[in-house]
């Protein structure tokens, strides 16, 4: 049943990517317990432009789940208290009257914060630049039944391609590591036999360029996993794992 | 004007291989020599962006996120349509292209849609390639299900995220392209003018999201692929930066506009269940392969699903098309459901929603099989309305998902402006009326992947490309005039948002230029959105600076053009004296509440010049000519 909620939020504000910025107390009034978290920011959003102040900057778009745009870490969160949602699909009946929720930006050496809660994400671009793809032009690929592909292997390989991209993995890492972001991308391309031939060279390079990125490692803490909204699993870095060292015991590519 | 849609010659199946062999080549040496703009990175602007420089063009990609990997493609459900005929039920290209043509009531050009239909298959393969994990069978072939105004099953899918792993696809094709150097992307960049030099499209003027700074790039081409414009409605099913802004400014640069009127209601979405409301998010389609649409025989019938037995549900879509049942095209199933809503027999609090459900699925293939299907959908739907579909059926009602209408374009994919090329969503094309489901992505895919690497160098290999740049003087007023619009909204401080204007606007039509229109409601409507536009320039307020990240300036911008395009929408409905598809005038149905086509005189093209601010714009007609199908009142009795 629909009710509303008082809620105080303390909101991370900052100018832009060279001027330090803080926390900042909002009240957010009569919050129907039916909004999703965004429209909840909406809402205050509104007030303070009518109120002459500048309205929080955050990044979204879909408000469906997929798109990966959104995310802030809510209540030392990234996407919030909910499992496997993005914080455009948490809705505030998860929430309690009178409630205090911290609201920041993800955070992490790779990730620049742009404005209030919007980050520059770009650096997961520049991984799946450096081969996460199969190198296939255009034109002249062969019938797409003419390779067979065990269900359960395209399953597999469909669990990890779910990745959005949203970054709450390196938000949630203490070391702020890629390797769930990494791992999916890999696995899913050395599970299928299309991707096959460019296995090692792929996982070498994009590993690589993680690194040089200034993402961190794993430590098997598993906060991945447990904040990714779309709850992949950590066995994609242990099978990224096996495709780097097989890469390198058996490749020439590097 | 006279519209010549450069459609080839000769028998409907050699039409696109004949065109092929006619457009001139550009030696691999000389496309190097030119540079292509790519605006936006859904499934039609990434594929192409990638095509393209695989091809040795140089591209200039630009997309509004902060990555091209989010356009909102990515947001497609259900699957993509091939005629592959792996399930041997009887498809074949004719049949998908009759399909489309049928589905679209008689409102497409069949040369587009056979082309369409002819290159299904080659995406499938493409993305196979790609590593798309679409959905196998045990013995490893592909998978296949059927989709809303079909009868064959050529729908292939990623589970409930086909859009996801399709736009993944391109984007990853796109990456390689980067990392090559053949493509320079530019993220949170959103076009603001389109630019002409000797009235060819020559370049962009852009504004940079983050610093607020305005951009100017040149190039030989520019190619949009910048999507619909649902969110002309506020609650549609479009991501929230969704716009019309891109295809206007084209629109007001001398491109056409094809019939803005042309909108998709999606029969399965959420309903909409407070004022607050941002956005409407779809269930997919293909719900409706197990799902089954009811309403409560009595108006006015309150209790909850669970205690209404069999004998007092309607499944009205059963009932009155037995050969589709709960799979008619979605501009019925939206009328439909509407309909018995405005009987008084709608479900829930509101009234406004039907059930879709799926109590007889389970029973019948078990409860695991249905969440191996739906698994995830059931879950979105679960996490947005707290209730459970395995438990108890869903709420659904219709919700603005798709628009038909775009730029005007030929057979090359190029609009009335010469060198502006406009591909998947954005342009009018190959849909008419009302679109089939599993056929945005299809059309998307095609037009970036195997159309436009072909027909821009027919262009570049027949046409004059004298030097520019950017600081000559069309670029410089062009970039006066989007910074002069920035300070205008900025300097307004009015006492309203900008979301509240845009709120009022969709409501407006929603009302009048929705599921069901009239004349009265739509004369009404033009008013209403023109007194509207006249109070947002004097009256909204926009916080902030220009050379910033300005999220309310963005909108600002957005909601604008909205105001100015909203009324052409209407133009164009009350200039169809006819219902077809998703227009659907009150004036013309049949005895059987179905939409009453005109073919005598409304079989065609109608394609809007603009005319200048405050004027009306000119029509233009392209008429449609039928050479190979027989146009009869679509029927899915």
């Amino acid at each position: 049943m629909t009710k509303t909620i008082n809620l105080t939020l303390k909101v991370w504000r900052q100018q832009s990517a060279t001027i330090k910025g803080g926390f900042e107390t909002y009240h957010a009034s009569n919050i129907s317990t039916d909004m999703s978290f965004l429209e909840m920011l909406d809402v205050v959003n509104e007030q303070l432009t009518l109120d002459c102040r500048e309205p929080i900057a955050f990044d979204h778009d879909c408000r469906e789940g997929i798109c990966g745009q959104c995310g802030s870490v809510i209540n030392g969160r990234p996407h919030g208290p909910e499992k496997g949602t993005t914080l455009c699909q948490l809705h505030m009946r998860h929430f309690n009257d009178g409630d205090t929720i911290a609201i920041e930006p993800f955070r992490a050496k790779a990730f620049k914060v742009l404005k209030d809660l919007v980050v520059d994400r770009s650096a997961l671009d520049k991984i799946i630049q450096a081969g996460g793809y199969v190198s296939v032009n255009t034109g002249g690929t062969p019938d797409a039944n003419a390779i067979p592909v065990p269900k359960e292997i395209a399953e597999k390989a469909m669990d990890a391609a779910a990745c959005i991209g949203c970054g709450a993995c390196v938000a949630s890492c203490p070391n702020a590591s890629a390797m769930l972001f990494v791992g999916a991308k890999v696995s899913q391309l050395a599970l299928l036999p299309q991707g096959k031939p460019e296995a090692a060279r792929r996982v070498t390079f994009m590993v690589q360029t993680m690194d040089e990125l200034g993402f961190g490692n794993c430590s098997n803490e598993r906060e991945c996993e447990a904040e990714c909204p779309k709850e992949i699993s950590i066995t994609n870095i242990a099978r990224m794992n096996r495709e780097f060292f097989k890469a390198g015991l058996f490749s020439s590519t590097r | 004007m006279h519209l010549d849609a450069k459609i080839p010659g000769g028998p409907l199946a050699d039409k696109w291989d004949k065109h092929k062999f006619e457009l001139k080549l550009i030696n691999p040496a000389n496309k190097r020599k030119f540079e292509v703009i790519v605006v936006g990175t859904g499934l039609a602007g990434g594929a192409a962006a990638a095509s393209l420089a695989e091809l040795g063009y140089n591209v200039k990609s630009f997309c509004i996120q902060d990555t091209p990997r989010r356009a909102h493609s990515i947001a497609a459900q259900g699957g993509i349509n091939a005629s592959k005929n792996y399930q041997n039920d009887g498809d074949s290209v004719w049949r998908l292209f009759y399909d489309t043509i049928k589905g679209g009531d008689f409102r497409a050009r069949e040369g587009n849609v056979y082309r369409l239909a002819q290159v299904s298959g080659n995406i499938i393969d493409q993305c196979v390639a790609q590593g798309v994990p679409f959905a196998r069978e045990y013995g490893g072939l592909l998978a296949n299900r059927s989709f809303g105004g079909a009868q064959v099953s050529r729908t292939f899918y990623a589970r409930g995220q086909t859009g996801q792993q399709l736009l993944l696809g391109a984007y990853s094709a796109l990456s390689r392209q980067i990392a090559a150097g053949k493509v320079q992307m530019f993220s949170r960049r959103e076009m603001m003018d389109l630019v002409l030099v000797n009235g060819q499209a020559r370049g962009l003027v852009v504004r940079n999201l983050v610093t607020g700074e305005i951009e100017r790039h040149g190039a030989d081409a520019v190619v949009l692929c910048t999507g619909g414009y649902a969110n002309a409605f506020f609650l549609s099913t479009n991501a929230m930066a969704c716009n019309v802004t891109a295809n206007y400014r084209a629109y007001q640069k001398g491109a056409l506009f094809a019939n803005p009127c042309f909108t998709q209601i999606h029969p399965t979405c959420i309903p909409v269940h407070g004022t607050y409301q941002s956005k409407l998010t779809l269930m997919s389609e293909s719900l409706r392969n197990d799902g089954r649409v009811w309403v409560p025989q009595t108006v006015g019938d309150k209790r909850s699903p669970d205690q209404i037995p069999e004998s007092d549900r309607d499944y009205f879509l059963e009932r009155k098309y037995p050969s589709f049942g709960n799979l008619v095209p979605r501009d019925v199933a939206s009328r439909n459901a509407k309909e018995q809503c405005d009987l008084g027999k709608g479900a829930g609090e509101t009234g406004l929603a039907v059930y879709l459900d799926f109590r007889d699925a389970i029973s019948r293939d078990g409860k695991d099989m249905i969440g191996q299907k739906y698994g995830n959908l059931f879950q979105m739907y679960e996490k947005i309305t707290a209730d459970n579909p395995y438990e108890k059926p869903m709420m659904i009602y219709p919700a603005v998902h798709y628009t038909m209408g775009g730029l005007w374009v030929d057979y090359n994919l190029m609009s009335t402006i010469p060198g502006l090329f406009v591909l998947g969503e954005a342009n009018f094309s190959d849909h008419g009326a009302n679109r089939l489901g599993a056929s945005a992505l299809m059309q998307g895919l095609a037009d970036g992947y195997f159309v436009i690497p072909y027909t821009i160098g027919g262009y570049f290999a027949g046409t004059q490309l004298p030097k520019i740049t950017t600081s000559q003087s069309e670029f410089t007023s062009a970039a006066r005039t989007v910074s002069d619009r920035t300070q205008r909204l900025l300097s307004i401080n009015g006492k309203r948002t900008v979301d509240d204007f845009h709120r009022e606007l969709g409501g407006i039509l929603w009302e009048y230029c929705g599921m069901a229109r009239n004349d009265e409601g739509l004369t009404k409507a033009r008013t209403l959105i023109q007194s509207l536009r006249s109070e947002f320039w004097e009256n909204v307020k926009v916080p902030g600076v220009d050379m910033d990240l300005n999220q309310s300036l963005e909108r600002a911008g957005r909601v604008a053009d909205f105001l100015e395009f909203g009324e052409l929408m209407v133009i164009d409905a009350l200039a169809r004296r006819e219902s077809c598809g998703g227009h659907f005038n009150e004036g013309f149905q049949t005895e059987e509440n179905e939409a009453l086509r005109d073919d005598d005189n409304f079989c065609h093209v109608a394609a809007w010049e603009y005319a200048g601010e405050g004027k009306d714009p000119q029509f233009h007609k392209e008429p449609l000519v039928f050479e190979n199908v027989k146009l009869t009142q679509r029927s899915y009795k």
